[in-house]
């Protein structure tokens, strides 16, 4: 058992032995399968793995890793990571969400540890909708989604969970589709690579109360029209060959030009994408691009560097024992104003 | 008896104990004031105990009722347990502070006013229609200090404005005081020392020197004071708070466990100086966390405790309840962690700088359906240090979260303590899940002696388990929702926390070991019922005392105890909590004593209930 590098591991060692049981046909499977296949590439030992959930359908995913898992309380999932970290930051500590979890009652924690900059990865399945609960609406449902609890429609303005994490000061934040295996996998690296708190937004479907909110950006076939790919380095084209088409941003505002297929789309005046822009707004004004006036972007939205929390204190600990030396407990007790009896 | 100070003119005579109160604005320096007396005191080897009573608003408007901070010392030749029900002293530095506490000094006391101070205007913001000196010249003995003046007198020349230089006034008063009772001034000097530079450090430094030599010479005091040393369990001694006790004894779980110690916490009164407090001994390992909130806090300490760390969360009784599900958590998921909650005054926001005992049944049925943890409370300011090695000793060895009960009055008050021999303090090898001992891992798997799952956490290789609030199969920790399981496992957990009684030194009665009547006490409030137990015996009734410690579950011989008595009071600082609770487990009738002041029992209280039941 013991982690040896010449064994080579594979998706099956991250195959738990508990039965799935999520709802036939839930992105959740095709996350799940990613996920299971993307750890083995990751180098990091299968006992070094926590992944840590809060409550909905998306937060019974630990029980189907073969790695440490915790299935934690509504909503607190980024604070338990956060104590996990702290307390051994060799740990790879994955955080799985889901939009009502993390954005509603537990949008707090996602807030202030995305702010620290915790080293851990938030997978936030968002598939606008309480699956759980069986169907109210959730902080990412459009106006007017009509559900149990609301009738009538919803009257909340929903919240962007890209828009959010650049708010709090992600250092990392990306979006990619819970079918697109080879796109997910390359996200979920990206992420696993950062060191800080990496966002990623997953679109998933829930076939049972939220079926097809995201069929544009699944069929492969709208696809390419509907969604921005993100490159690090690319102009910001989207679209079929021969509907070719840029995104151009004047003074700021963002707005869409039709391409021919042999412009140079840099030379037409098309952003040229950059995930380590020094600069927020940048990622800011890509998160507002949304569907149906614009592609939505899927990709690595923004990515750069800053220290991690757990690093910070781990160096003030060190930098207290190298200042005073190891503490005594004899020493601490008997320090200041003492006498004799 | 007198006799004669070689160093002053002036004869001093020899008293046994004496009370005495500072009373000011908030932002008088009250608090450093009695601290500061309060080391001098402890260095005179006297035994002590303090009450700071301070309001909870930072500066509440200068010279009102709203704002009087008081901070209260007994000090004694003899063994003593409280700060006393009356003061013989008190120094109040405004009309406010004389109004709010100038009635509970003991009938013929002295009372020393800061006279720069009362001015009609001042006389009126306190709420006195007229001049109250007269009638209290009459009562007390009242002396009248230009302190504002002396001070400013003994601060000419300095480089400080007259704003710094009034600050220094309370070090004026303190000199005063040291002069008046004998103490030294060297520690308070040394703290200045480290504390100030310049001109400041020598306005205070000079003032307390003045304020003394004021005393010296002054015709208002016409001899000292001297209160011998205690005659106490020989040993080296320090002061300490209730709240730095805990700090303390987390550390020393640490160090003992050989594991270190995390401890996530989000800012409540009074709580906050033991993260404060922790956070100052990075050097030994520790992680502090300052979450964003109370949720959090608790959370990222369970998130520790698997990860392997001595995990810790401390708040006090709203904080405390917004962790109750997260609480849950641990008990289902069998993780060790120790939650504090220094009580105070509710319910709701209530009297946050206020103590009381009515947090008991929230700590132990506050969480949804079968919810069992262990509690422990502390009762005395050094008892704190204790009570956090004991939580962590239940919490590793029975795998379960531990609740401790502090309160707000031994979180603030000080004492002198008894520093322990480290070398004799338990020393406990934590032994984490090791695949090499176990064939299958069983992640809910039991030790046949006390019922606990093993402790295997990330970074073992073989060990990766899921765990979670789900129920969880008998053995496997599987999500089960098979009827007969779920049973099981609500009994398994009960029969674990249970079984800790027999791992739990059997109650001590002080006093007659059966007879007329047992007062029943737990947490803080040892000192007073101590104390009036001790007077009644003295008055020769037979009155025999227990204080408990383990509030979940009792001693094992607790209901073979309370047997052997006709009668059991019980006072608490609540309505009646542990009342409650032995009354149903144990069927005795209990009489119960109950105050809901936000203030600690007074001796005088206790005698009277313990005199009336004792003599029915």
């Amino acid at each position: 058992m013991a982690a040896d590098a010449a064994v080579k591991v594979s998706r099956k060692d991250f195959v738990s032995d508990q039965d799935v049981r999520w709802c036939p046909g839930c992105g959740d499977y095709s996350i799940l399968a990613n996920v299971q296949r993307v750890m083995p590439e990751l180098g990091v030992p299968r006992e070094n793995v926590v992944f840590v959930s809060g409550i909905g359908c998306s937060s019974r995913f630990p029980y189907y890793m073969n790695t440490y898992g915790f299935h934690t309380i509504h909503g607190r999932a980024p604070a338990f990571a956060t104590g996990i970290k702290i307390s051994n930051p060799e740990l790879s500590v994955w955080i799985v969400t889901g939009d009502g979890d993390g954005l509603s009652i537990g949008g707090n924690h996602l807030l202030h540890t995305i702010r620290r900059n915790v080293n851990t990865q938030v997978l936030l399945f968002n598939n606008k909708i309480y699956g759980l609960t069986k169907g109210q609406y959730s902080p990412t449902s459009d106006v007017g989604t009509k559900t149990k609890s609301t009738p009538q429609g919803a009257i909340d303005h929903p919240i962007d969970p890209i828009s959010f994490a650049l708010g709090c000061g992600a250092t990392f934040v990306a979006r990619t589709i819970d079918v697109d295996a080879k796109h997910m996998q390359q996200v979920l690296k990206r992420a696993h690579e950062h060191e800080g708190t990496a966002f990623v937004e997953i679109l998933q479907n829930c076939p049972v109360f939220n079926d097809g909110i995201w069929d544009e950006l699944q069929d492969r076939k709208t696809r390419a029209q509907s969604a921005l790919v993100l490159e690090h380095g690319e102009p910001l084209v989207f679209g079929p060959p021969g509907e070719k088409k840029g995104i151009v941003f004047n003074s700021g505002i963002p707005s869409v030009i039709d391409l021919a297929d042999d412009d140079d789309p840099v030379a037409r005046g098309v952003v040229v994408h950059d995930e380590q822009a020094p600069a927020a707004s940048y990622a800011g004004v890509l998160a507002t691009l949304q569907r149906p006036d614009f592609p939505l972007p899927v990709g690595v939205l923004r990515a750069v560097e800053k220290p991690t929390y757990e690093d910070m204190l781990q160096r003030q600990v060190d930098d207290a024992i190298e200042e005073r030396g190891k503490g005594d407990l004899k020493a601490l007790l008997h320090s200041g104003d003492t006498w004799q009896v | 008896m007198t006799a004669t100070d070689s160093t002053s003119h002036k004869n001093s005579e020899q008293i046994e104990s004496v009370a005495i109160r500072f009373a000011g604005d908030s932002g008088d320096g009250m608090q450093l004031t009695g601290t500061k007396f309060t080391d001098e005191t402890a260095l005179a080897g006297n035994d002590l105990s303090t009450f700071p009573d301070f309001p909870a608003e930072i500066r509440a408007p200068a010279g009102t009722m709203a704002g009087v901070s008081g901070f209260q010392i007994h000090f004694s030749s003899r063994d003593i347990h409280t700060p006393a029900d009356r003061p013989d002293v008190l120094i109040a530095f405004n009309p406010a502070a004389l109004r709010a506490n100038v009635e509970d000094v003991r009938p013929g006391g002295t009372v020393i006013i800061n006279i720069d101070s009362f001015n009609e205007k001042a006389l009126t913001r306190a709420g006195y229609d007229g001049d109250p000196l007269p009638d209290l010249r009459e009562r007390f003995n009242l002396v009248e200090i230009p302190f504002t003046t002396l001070n400013r007198e003994a601060l000419q020349g300095l480089d400080l404005s007259s704003r710094e230089i009034d600050r220094c006034k309370n070090f004026f008063a303190l000199g005063v005081l040291c002069w008046l009772y004998g103490r030294p001034m060297d520690a308070t000097e040394r703290w200045l020392g480290g504390k100030f530079k310049g001109d400041v450090l020598e306005g205070n430094v000079r003032t307390l020197r003045a304020g003394y030599a004021f005393g010296e010479t002054t015709e208002l005091f016409p001899t000292s004071f001297v209160v011998p040393s205690a005659k106490i369990e020989s040993g080296t001694y320090r002061n300490i708070t209730g709240n730095q006790a805990l700090a303390w004894g987390l550390v020393a779980a640490g160090v003992q466990m050989d594991r270190e110690v995390f401890l996530g916490a989000y800012p409540i009164t009074p709580a906050s100086d033991v993260l404060h407090e922790v956070a100052r001994f990075r050097h030994f390992g520790v992680k502090t966390f300052q979450a964003e909130d109370e949720i959090a806090a608790v959370s990222s300490t369970i998130g520790a405790a698997f990860t392997g760390n001595l995990a810790v969360t401390v708040s006090s009784g709203p904080g405390f309840i917004l962790k109750q599900e997260a609480l849950g958590l641990a008990v289902m998921t069998e993780l060790p962690l120790v939650a504090i909650n220094v009580q105070r005054a509710g319910p709701s926001t209530g009297s946050p700088t206020k103590t009381e005992q009515g947090d008991l049944l929230a700590a132990l049925f506050g969480r949804h359906s079968q919810s069992p943890l262990p509690i422990i409370a502390a009762s005395t300011p050094g008892d704190c240090f204790h009570t956090a090695l004991e939580a962590f000793r239940i919490a590793v060895k029975y795998m379960t979260p531990v609740v401790v009960l502090s309160d707000g009055y031994i979180a603030n008050s000080a004492e002198p303590w008894l520093i322990p021999d480290v070398d004799a303090l338990e020393r406990t090898q934590i032994e984490f899940a090791n695949p090499i001992d176990i064939g299958e891992f069983l992640p809910y798997a039991r030790d046949p002696e006390t019922g606990a799952r093993p402790w295997a956490i990330p970074g073992t290789p073989g060990l990766e388990h899921r765990i979670g609030g789900l129920t969880k199969a008998d053995g496997s920790g599987n999500v089960s929702y098979e009827a007969d399981n779920h049973g099981r496992m609500i009994q398994l957990r009960k029969d674990k926390i249970e079984g800790i009684a027999n791992d739990l030194p059997p109650i001590e009665v002080e006093g007659p070991d059966s007879g007329e009547l047992l007062v029943v006490g737990w947490g803080g409030t040892k000192g007073s019922i101590t104390a009036a137990c001790e007077n009644a015996r003295e008055q020769g009734m037979s009155v025999s005392q227990i204080h408990l410690r383990h509030l979940n579950p009792f001693p094992s011989n607790l209901g073979e105890v309370l047997g052997r008595f006709e009668k059991v009071l019980l006072p608490e600082l609540s309505d009646g909590h542990l009342a409650m609770l032995l009354r149903s487990k144990y069927l005795v009738d209990i009489q119960m004593l109950n105050k809901i002041e936000g203030q600690p029992f007074k001796i005088s209280e206790l005698m009277e209930a313990i005199t009336e039941l004792h003599n029915r």
